[in-house]
């Protein structure tokens, strides 16, 4: 039974893998589309071979994954402390919270002009553009997750002795973890959309600098493949964190 | 007040109160919860406070635990204080042996620890489910570990909020049995807050009666019998009859006697 199962969830979406593709062969073979715009599964895989063996596709997504990486790591690092910091102090809250929603707001891509200005093109203005994008949906998620621990956690902690350093680490950050976690997730994903756009004006390599350079290219095969690999590696990085809600720890916040 | 049947304490030591409120008043705004209490709790004392739903048991409690402050009148207590809560007390991160441990935190020696968790455990036939998360527990187990770490270590007064209430009937009357007898081995001073007024003389040294708002104290019934107590002892009925009585919640005649 289970066995069935698993093989279904399997045959499922490969089944509909197979019939997009189908679709797309029909359609390019009948050349629905000027084929110079839509290129066909074949060119497609030509296009995927040639750029596996100039290894240059590769070095694109380490070069994407390792912005998203660190802008990601910096956001986070410094984005929970101000979270918690904001989450306990009322004052802070109300001196920096419309600061923190205006930035929130703000499209991170309207940074990609001072982030060429001040960093030049390469890693360090995507990484900051990433920076700029995740830190600010990070701080406000862990400042709303800290309004939602109960009450009864903190009156629980105060009779049997935890105070301070001991509170925080055993008992506002587990009880936050899983909507931080969730958090986390969300953000990687926007991380992941945020370099695409950034590359394209800010760097020499790249997914996002592969997308123009396809596209100026005129080489529409290249486009889907950078596409396909740019969502696959989506897909991963998600599938990464996802990964996390598994410790044992954390599992009340999505089991009940 | 007019308590006058079974007037025998059943803690020795009155001499030392171990909780004590003194013209205790608290009000929210215009709303005056307590206007002039007065209780005294002996030291090992078992009193449950009863009374109509909003007139302020667990606001009492808040105060008996510190964890609110009257707006005038004097709260003394002689020892700590951990509190019960009607459910989800536990810290759903930690498992129920990490969760009874947190009551051990003043034992630095991590064997003599483990050693009160499982015979913690043992007394409350959890032993098979110390790994398990609460969320992975049954509601009647949930509170029995809660019980278990508030029991574990020094504690000196027990404050339970309605502990049993979101349990079904027969888990209700399992864990009062269990509790009393957890009690005869670990004594404690206990305020038992609930509003199932046969839980209360089932389990009680004193019943004390709340009215409603501003709550004063409408009775107290004492009983004397020893714990643990038939649920149909005529001690525990009369009780019943007595708090029914005096929240005017009995029909036809009263005196329907036995």
């Amino acid at each position: 039974m289970l066995q069935k199962r698993s093989l279904l969830s399997l045959l499922l979406p490969v089944s509909v893998v197979l019939t997009i593709v189908a679709v797309w062969f029909v359609c390019s073979a009948m050349q629905v589309f000027p084929p110079s715009l839509f290129p066909s599964p074949a060119e497609v895989a030509t296009g995927f071979a040639e750029e596996a063996a100039g290894g240059r596709i590769f070095d694109d997504v380490i070069a994407s994954v390792f912005r998203v990486a660190t802008g990601f790591v910096l956001a986070v690092i410094l984005g929970v402390p101000c979270g918690l910091w904001l989450g306990s102090s009322a004052r802070a809250r109300a001196a920096f919270m419309p600061g923190v929603n205006f930035f929130r707001a703000l499209s991170p891509l309207a940074w990609i002009g001072f982030a060429i200005l001040w960093f030049g093109i390469g890693d360090k203005s995507a990484i900051f553009i990433i920076f700029m994008a995740t830190l600010f949906p990070i701080v406000l998620a862990t400042v709303a997750a800290m309004a939602n621990i109960p009450n009864v956690y903190f009156r629980v902690a105060r009779d049997y002795g935890l105070h301070g350093r001991e509170l925080l680490m055993q008992v506002t950050l587990p009880a936050i973890m899983p909507q931080l976690i969730t958090t986390l997730r969300l953000a990687a994903g926007l991380a992941w959309f945020v370099v695409v756009a950034a590359e394209m004006s800010g760097a020499q390599e790249g997914l996002g600098f592969a997308v123009l350079d396809a596209r100026n290219g005129l080489r529409a095969d290249l486009l889907v493949v950078v596409m396909i690999v740019i969502g696959i590696t989506g897909v991963l990085i998600d599938w990464l964190l996802q990964r996390l809600t598994h410790i044992p720890s954390v599992r009340w916040g999505y089991d009940r | 007040m007019n308590s006058n049947a079974h007037t025998t304490p059943v803690a020795p030591s009155i001499t030392e109160p171990s909780l004590q409120l003194a013209n205790v008043s608290r009000s929210f705004g215009t709303m005056h919860v307590f206007d002039n209490l007065s209780l005294e709790i002996a030291r090992g004392e078992f009193v449950a406070i009863v009374g109509p739903s909003g007139c302020g048991k667990s606001t009492l409690l808040n105060l008996l635990s510190g964890f609110d402050k009257p707006t005038s009148g004097t709260i003394t207590r002689h020892g700590k204080t951990r509190m019960v809560f009607q459910q989800d007390g536990l810290f759903p991160w930690l498992t129920a042996r990490e969760n009874i441990a947190l009551g051990l935190r003043h034992l630095h020696d991590d064997t003599a620890r483990q050693s009160q968790i499982d015979e913690l455990l043992a007394l409350m036939g959890l032993q098979p489910f110390d790994a398990y998360y609460p969320h992975q527990l049954s509601g009647g187990m949930r509170q029995r570990v809660e019980i278990a770490r508030a029991l574990a270590g020094e504690t000196d007064i027990l404050l339970l909020d309605e502990p049993f209430s979101s349990l079904d009937y027969l888990t209700r009357l399992r864990l009062r049995s269990e509790f009393t007898r957890l009690l005869s081995e670990r004594p404690r001073t206990v305020v038992f807050v609930t509003h199932d007024i046969e839980e209360a003389a089932h389990m009680a040294d004193r019943v004390v009666v709340l009215s409603e708002r501003p709550a004063r104290i409408c009775c107290e019934v004492r009983l004397s019998t020893q714990r643990p107590r038939d649920l149909t002892h005529p001690a525990v009925v009369e009780a019943v009859k007595r708090i029914l009585d005096e929240m005017g919640l009995r029909e036809g005649n009263e005196n329907r006697a036995k």
